[in-house]
């Protein structure tokens, strides 16, 4: 029964004509380690298999999956929280190019985070020391600030795998609304006026896969109810 | 910022607005039509007509049938834009949409202030 059964998406471009499954076996000794501990047990059994990996504790975002079905950090899923009938079905994030195995281009995703000037914007004179905010200014950023990046919102959300190119998705509007909810950000209207078009933020269908799978617990669905509501005021 | 020319508004802010008050238009006038039809069980030709000759349900009516052409407009340009990849092909389907919305809208005026 300790015996885990792991199938995993394997792809070498330079090799393989086509990805294919490939099955592990895997003695855990009946303790539920992380998914990314499984990982690192099979890579023994074959040197070959490729995937991202840094902190292992679930801050630099690198392993990002999706594990029987569901985006998640590796590192800090236990496998007590998705296996189920002793089977353990790991596939790239869904939606982006694969590199190989369980890497993924992440360029798209990138480029759309870019494209919301994901920096504070302030066309005031700098004060002598830093900009102040009140601790009420402040609040209003939690929720926000917390998002590494993972994209396993993104990678997540239909609207994002149909259109990446036009739909900035989950991650890149959280952190749209992290700087325009930013008292010290002068250039709301501008990053408004970025956004008002049917595709950049309204190919929102308001499903929530992004707040079911954030690892950090984060809520990108209320980040772009919030902007919505921002451009509504400004236009009626 | 995605320039697009063949959604309804032109903008996705006045898109999401015109989906939202179309689908509460029709929300309301579906439940009537169900509370009517509840409330009229043996209903005969003479009362559904006297319901329609009257000024206050012909412009119910009327504004039921024009939330329902935007209402499909935005939400088929929509699907379009999502599953159609090819450019000829979504434009096709786009066009298609329009015109069978603009012979519907004005075949249903037609029906209102016909008889």
């Amino acid at each position: 029964m300790s015996t885990l059964q792991v199938s995993i998406y394997r792809y070498n471009p330079e090799t393989d004509s086509a990805p294919y499954m490939q099955e592990f076996q895997l003695d855990t000794q009946g303790r539920d380690i992380m998914v990314l501990n499984a990982l690192e047990m099979i890579k023994q059994q074959d040197s070959s298999m490729a995937y991202r990996r840094s902190c292992r504790e679930g801050v630099c975002g690198s392993d990002g999956m999706n594990m029987n079905g569901k985006n998640g950090l590796a590192c800090i899923t236990p496998l007590s929280e998705v296996v189920k009938d002793n089977k353990l079905v790991l596939r790239p994030l869904p939606g982006l190019p694969v590199i190989r195995d369980l890497v993924v281009d992440m360029g798209v995703f990138y480029k759309q985070y870019e494209s919301i000037q994901p920096y504070l914007q302030n066309d005031t004179n700098p004060p002598a020391t830093e900009r102040l905010q009140s601790p009420e200014e402040r609040d209003k950023l939690d929720g926000l600030y917390e998002c590494i990046l993972c994209a396993c919102c993104s990678t997540a959300c239909p609207s994002f795998w149909w259109n990446p190119d036009k739909f900035v998705g989950p991650a890149g509007l959280l952190q749209a609304y992290r700087f325009l909810a930013d008292s010290r950000d002068t250039a709301t209207s501008e990053r408004l006026a970025r956004l008002e078009d049917p595709f950049s933020l309204f190919r929102c269908r308001g499903i929530m896969n992004c707040v079911a799978v954030c690892p950090k617990g984060l809520n990108p669905t209320r980040a772009i109810g919030k902007i919505r509501e921002m451009l509504l005021s400004n236009a009626t | 910022m995605v320039t697009n020319i063949t959604n309804l508004g032109r903008s996705g802010l006045s898109d999401w607005l015109i989906q939202r008050i179309s689908a509460v238009i029709l929300a309301v006038y579906a439940l009537f039509m169900v509370l009517y039809l509840l409330f009229h069980p043996g209903l005969d030709y003479a009362t559904w007509s006297g319901l329609f000759s009257q000024t206050w349900m012909r412009v119910f009516s009327l504004l039921a049938f024009i939330s329902i052409a935007a209402h499909a407009w935005v939400g088929l340009w929509t699907v379009s834009t999502d599953y159609l990849k090819q450019t000829g092909v979504r434009f096709a389907f786009q066009a298609v949409v329009m015109l069978a919305i603009f012979v519907f809208l004005v075949w249903g005026v037609q029906v209102l202030w016909g008889a």
